[in-house]
C-alpha cells in the first residue's frame, strides 16, 4: 500500500517538492473517497480545502436559472479541484459533482494557508504551481468561448 | 490519353447514385454514392476529397470519410451549413449527383508506417481522419500505437459515437472524447480538444501526428504537440480554402505560394506553419 507521502509526492500538482516543504504539505492532508452522483461542495460553500485527485471524473457545474445545471470543465487523474481556498473570501464558485466514483488527498486549506503565511517559501512554492493551474484553465476557458466549432464551415 | 485530355478530364463530373443518406448529428449527414455503371473504380487516398455536384444547384469540396479499402462507393461526411450543402444533404436516395476527382495529396500514410500515430480532430474534422484511422486499422501491424483525440462542441455533435466506442477496444489504441460544453446526461469529459493531451499516453519520439478542425483549434493543437516534444516535420494539417476547380488552375484556393486543391490539402507545419499566424491569409 502507498504512504500518503508517496502518492503526494507522485502526483503531478507536487512533483518535485522540496522534502522540507513535503512534510509541511503532509501534516494537512488526508485521504477522501467521494460516491458516484455526490456533491464534494457546493457554490457558495465555504472553501477550506482542495484536492489531489488520483482516480475518477468530477465535474464542475454551473447553474443559471431557468436552465439546467451546465458542466464547464470535467477533472480527472492528476488534476487539481479547487483554488478558491487560496483567496478571500474562501467560497467555492461552482458545483463539484462526482461523476465516477473518486479518490483523492484532501489537503485543509486553513491549515495549508496558515503554514504559507509562516513560510514564505513555501507560500511561494505553492502559488507558482496553483498559477500554473490557473494559467492554463484560463487558456482553455478562452479557446472554449472562441466556439470554435459553431462557427466552422 | 495527352496531357491536355486529362486536365480536362479532371474536370468533367461523372454521375452517381446517391445510395444511402445517415443523420449523424442534428446538421451533419453521411453520404453514400455509387457510379452507375456499378464500376467499382473509386480508389483513393485517405485525406483526398472530392467534388460534388448536385445539378441546378452548385459544386462543393468535401473530404472523403469512408474506408480506402472498399472501392466499390464513396462515403462523405457533410455538415449543412449553407444553400449547396443543405442541397446535398437533403438528396434523397436514388438521385444522381456529379462526382469530380479524387483531388489532393492525402495523409502521409506510408510515411507514418512504422510510427505512432496520434489522430487530434475537432468536429467535423474527424470525418476527412476516419480513412486514415481505418488505414492503421486494416494494416495495425505497419504501425505503433494510435492515439484519437476528439473534441465536438456538445455531446449530440459528436460524430461517428458507436465507432468511437468499438476504436476504443482496439488493441494498442487509446480513444479520448471531449465536448466544449456538457449537458447533465453527458458523463464524459468536458474541456476543449487540448485538455485531453495529458490523458494521452504519447511518445513524441517516435510519433506523427494528424489534425483536422477549424484553423484556430489546430494552432492550439499543434503548440500542445511542440510542448510535448513532437518535431514540426511530423505534425500534418489539413487545410481549407475556398477550392473551385480543384486542380489548380483557378486559383481560388491560394494560400500562400500553395494551392490548397492541389499541393494540400494536407501539409506538414514545418512547411504550412508560418502561414497560420498571418492575417487575412
Amino acid at each position: 500500500m502507498q504512504t500518503l507521502e508517496r502518492i503526494i509526492e507522485e502526483h503531478p500538482f507536487f512533483e518535485g517538492l522540496d522534502h522540507g516543504f513535503m512534510d509541511l504539505v503532509l501534516g494537512c492532508a488526508t485521504n477522501v473517497r467521494f460516491g458516484k452522483d455526490t456533491y464534494i461542495f457546493k457554490e457558495g460553500d465555504t472553501a477550506n480545502t482542495f484536492y489531489l485527485i488520483r482516480q475518477g471524473n468530477v465535474a464542475l457545474e454551473i447553474f443559471a436559472p431557468q436552465r439546467k445545471p451546465i458542466i464547464v470543465a470535467t477533472l480527472g487523474e492528476g488534476e487539481i479541484l479547487g483554488w478558491s481556498w487560496l483567496l478571500p473570501p474562501y467560497h467555492w464558485k461552482f458545483h463539484a459533482h462526482v461523476l465516477q466514483d473518486t479518490r483523492a488527498i484532501a489537503l485543509d486549506g486553513k491549515c495549508l494557508r496558515k503554514k504559507c503565511e509562516e513560510n514564505h517559501d513555501l507560500g511561494y512554492e505553492v502559488l507558482k504551481r496553483f498559477a500554473g493551474i490557473v494559467a492554463q484553465r484560463l487558456e482553455s476557458t478562452r479557446f472554449q468561448l472562441l466556439d470554435v466549432f459553431s462557427a466552422q464551415k | 490519353m495527352t496531357a491536355a485530355a486529362a486536365q480536362l478530364d479532371v474536370m468533367v463530373p461523372t454521375a452517381c447514385v446517391l445510395k444511402q443518406v445517415t443523420k449523424e448529428t442534428p446538421d451533419t449527414f453521411t453520404l453514400t454514392v455509387a457510379r452507375e455503371n456499378g464500376s467499382a473504380e473509386n480508389a483513393f487516398a485517405p485525406g483526398q476529397f472530392s467534388m460534388l455536384w448536385v445539378f441546378g444547384v452548385g459544386e462543393l469540396p468535401i473530404s472523403i470519410s469512408g474506408d480506402p479499402s472498399k472501392h466499390e462507393e464513396l462515403v462523405y461526411t457533410v455538415r449543412s451549413v449553407g444553400k449547396a450543402t443543405h442541397a446535398l444533404v437533403s438528396q434523397k436516395p436514388g438521385t444522381e449527383i456529379g462526382v469530380r476527382g479524387p483531388f489532393g495529396n492525402g495523409w502521409p500514410f506510408q510515411a507514418a508506417r512504422g510510427h505512432d500515430v496520434i489522430i487530434v480532430a475537432g468536429g467535423i474534422g474527424l470525418a476527412p481522419l476516419r480513412p486514415m484511422i481505418y488505414e492503421v486499422f486494416r494494416n495495425r501491424a505497419e504501425y505503433g500505437r494510435m492515439v484519437i483525440l476528439y473534441g465536438a462542441r456538445s455531446p449530440r455533435e459528436l460524430l461517428y459515437r458507436k465507432e468511437l466506442a468499438a476504436w476504443a477496444r482496439q488493441p494498442e489504441t487509446q480513444v479520448l472524447v471531449t465536448v466544449d460544453y456538457g449537458g447533465i446526461g453527458w458523463h464524459g469529459h468536458v474541456g476543449v480538444v487540448t485538455t485531453l493531451f495529458k490523458y494521452a499516453r504519447l511518445h513524441p519520439a517516435r510519433s506523427v501526428a494528424m489534425i483536422c478542425g477549424p484553423e484556430i483549434m489546430m494552432r492550439f493543437v499543434t503548440r500542445q504537440l511542440q510542448e510535448h516534444g513532437l518535431q514540426e516535420q511530423n505534425i500534418y494539417l489539413s487545410m481549407e480554402r475556398n477550392m473551385k476547380c480543384a486542380a489548380g488552375f483557378c486559383g481560388h484556393c491560394q494560400y500562400g505560394k500553395h494551392f490548397i486543391c492541389k499541393d494540400g490539402p494536407i501539409f506538414p507545419y514545418s512547411e504550412i506553419g508560418p502561414l497560420l499566424d498571418k492575417y487575412e491569409l
